[in-house]
């Protein structure tokens, strides 16, 4: 084996810059994936486990005692969309929002990969390439085990696919924005457990239509990207009745929040790393 | 009449960092050439660390100037950072990693290709002395053993400059003295080094230049050799009476050597010759309880310029 000095070339031939300054982004999407494949195995079952206890406990479960069809089809059928949204947000959460605290607190090896040729910039959209790949997996899982259920037929595969990504996509560029002012964890991950994810994810037209809340209650639906996604997934999947002028407006708001939330989070993590 | 002109690697003028009010680096001026190993020294807080993160080109400076491999890095922060190796003073290695994927996954952040970077790795592992713990999760690494691969994985590049935060804080001497051999054969190779330090014998060994930093300014800047001749005497002769016998000891020595420092445990007399001024000493009837001549080194430098108060 050779030595380190035997075969120096040095950078200035070596590295071309303009190649990392292209391709960065992928380079860390793929720190990231080669991290989360250490616990490749606790994705897959923690997605196959999920969605099949969801299906059994609710969906057949409380199902079971639904005999009338809501909005014209079976309760399972008509849930399914909300679980993918569901999924997809929490899955692609979760690589934004730990990976962030860790990059910047517990390892900084945000910092370490800011000293090469990496920007900030492609940090951000880097980690978000892999929570959206993590993000797929998880919906993919999720849809196998729906059409083995039989809630879901195969051909809906690709549009609530869509529909689920956006929403994952969008929450987790908002997650993204928020998490880079996270100084160390103080409780952050219960907070947004308790007071914004639970009732995201119960108050969306989850279980049962949104219109049957009090008008009151409505507008977290309204501002929560699972209903966007569910009542889009619904439409797509099973023919849903929906005014053609709200599905634009579904795809318009998740897309926002996706947009809004990596422009956010561009110029925080510039700052946070030039510090 | 070809005059070979020295390439600059560095070049700081009014280099200054502020937090708010805090003023981390006020107004630094310094270049550092070509395949020179330039150090800096200091004092905890001095700004060593934030001058070494700007020129790292990620901390953004708040005023003055600032080149590095001829480029502002204001503007090309990652063409710099392409041709820099960075060894930060906290190891920010990834836990969950292999030691192996720490560098491969490192060298890919420069968009070195997988084939290349399988054989870069091996000579990196040899080059920290890692070679079996290839396939160790990183976390399960001891103190030293991060630190030397956070040092390895900073070559990956085969830096143009390659600049090392406090790199032997946590080795032990033998990886210390390897560290030092395995920097000097870099230098030879025509790589620029930067290093701050709090072993006044490191930068002894290893920098041609330094300077030394206080509270954000350079106090002074030259050889090792240079700062001792200009700062302090050629030896440094260390008498004890006791501890309450040396103040009023202190009193008879004045005029002894070229300066005393009185210090709770041991009175020091800065001189050109310590036996000659030992000499003296038992000549004017006095009895040391124990003396010792010794060569005046950086450190005495340091102290002088720094004081010896702690700063944390």
């Amino acid at each position: 084996m050779s030595a380190v000095q035997d075969n120096w070339t040095g950078a200035k031939t070596l590295v071309d810059p303009r190649v990392p300054m292209r391709w960065g982004a992928f380079y860390v999407a793929e720190f990231r994936i080669r991290n989360m494949l250490k616990w490749v195995s606790a994705i897959i079952a923690f997605g196959l486990g999920n969605p099949v206890l969801y299906l059994l406990s609710i969906g057949i479960g409380i199902g079971s005692m639904i005999k009338n069809p809501i909005d014209g089809v079976p309760y399972l059928t008509f849930l399914a969309p909300a679980l993918l949204a569901t999924a997809a947000i929490q899955g692609a959460m979760d690589e934004v929002t730990f990976p962030t605290i860790e990059g910047f607190v517990w390892t900084r090896v945000f910092y370490s990969m800011n000293n090469t040729a990496i920007s900030s910039r492609q940090i951000v959209d880097g980690v978000m390439i892999a929570a959206m790949t993590r993000c797929l997996l998880q919906v993919l899982l999720y849809e196998l085990i729906l059409v083995l259920f039989g809630a879901i037929p195969l051909a809906s595969i690709a549009t609530l696919t869509v529909a689920s990504l956006l929403a994952g996509w969008g929450f987790a560029a908002v997650m993204l924005s928020v998490t880079v002012f996270i100084k160390d964890d103080d409780g952050f991950f219960a907070i947004v457990g308790r007071f914004i994810l639970a009732p995201m994810f119960m108050f969306s037209g989850t279980y049962f239509p949104l219109t049957s809340l009090p008008i009151w209650l409505q507008w977290i639906g309204w501002i929560s990207p699972v209903w966007h996604s569910t009542d889009l997934g619904r439409a797509l999947s099973y023919g849903h009745q929906v005014e053609p002028w709200l599905l634009i407006v579904h795809v318009l708001y998740l897309g926002a929040l996706g947009v809004v939330g990596m422009l956010t989070a561009y110029p925080q993590f510039r700052k946070r790393l030039a510090e | 009449m070809s005059e070979i002109k020295e390439e600059i690697m560095i070049r700081a003028k009014g280099l200054r960092k502020t937090y708010g009010d805090f003023v981390a680096v006020d107004g630094i001026d310094f270049e550092v050439k070509k395949g020179e190993s330039f150090g800096l020294l200091g004092p905890n807080g001095a700004g060593k660390s934030t001058t070494m993160r700007m020129i790292a080109s990620t901390s953004l400076r708040s005023g003055g100037e600032l080149e590095i491999l001829g480029k502002d890095p204001n503007h090309f922060g990652p063409e710099i950072r392409a041709h820099l190796g960075v060894v930060p003073q906290q190891d920010n290695l990834d836990r969950e990693l292999k030691v192996w994927e720490n560098l491969m996954t490192y060298g890919r952040f420069f968009g070195l290709k997988g084939k290349w970077l399988k054989a870069k790795v091996d000579e990196l592992l040899e080059f920290a002395q890692l070679e079996e713990k290839r396939n160790t999760k990183t976390d399960e690494l001891s103190g030293g053993m991060k630190r030397r691969l956070t040092i390895a994985r900073g070559l990956v590049n085969e830096p143009e400059i390659f600049m090392l935060d406090e790199p032997t804080t946590g080795l032990d001497p033998q990886a210390r003295h390897i560290l030092w051999d395995r920097l000097f054969r870099l230098k030879e190779l025509g790589v620029t080094l930067v290093i701050t330090t709090h072993y006044m014998d490191e930068a002894e060994q290893l920098c041609d230049r330094l300077v030394v930093m206080d509270k954000g300014k350079i106090m002074a800047e030259g050889s090792p050799a240079a700062l001792i001749k200009q700062y302090s005497s050629k030896e440094v002769l260390e008498v004890r009476f006791g501890s309450e016998n040396n103040k009023s000891a202190s009193e008879k020595l004045k005029g002894v050597g070229d300066r005393l420092e009185v210090l709770p445990d041991r009175i020091l007399v800065y001189s050109e010759d310590g036996e000659k001024a030992l000499e003296q000493i038992t000549k004017m009837g006095l009895h040391p309880i124990t003396s010792l001549v010794r060569r005046s080194s950086l450190e005495d430098v340091f102290l002088r310029l720094t004081g010896r108060t702690l700063v944390d």
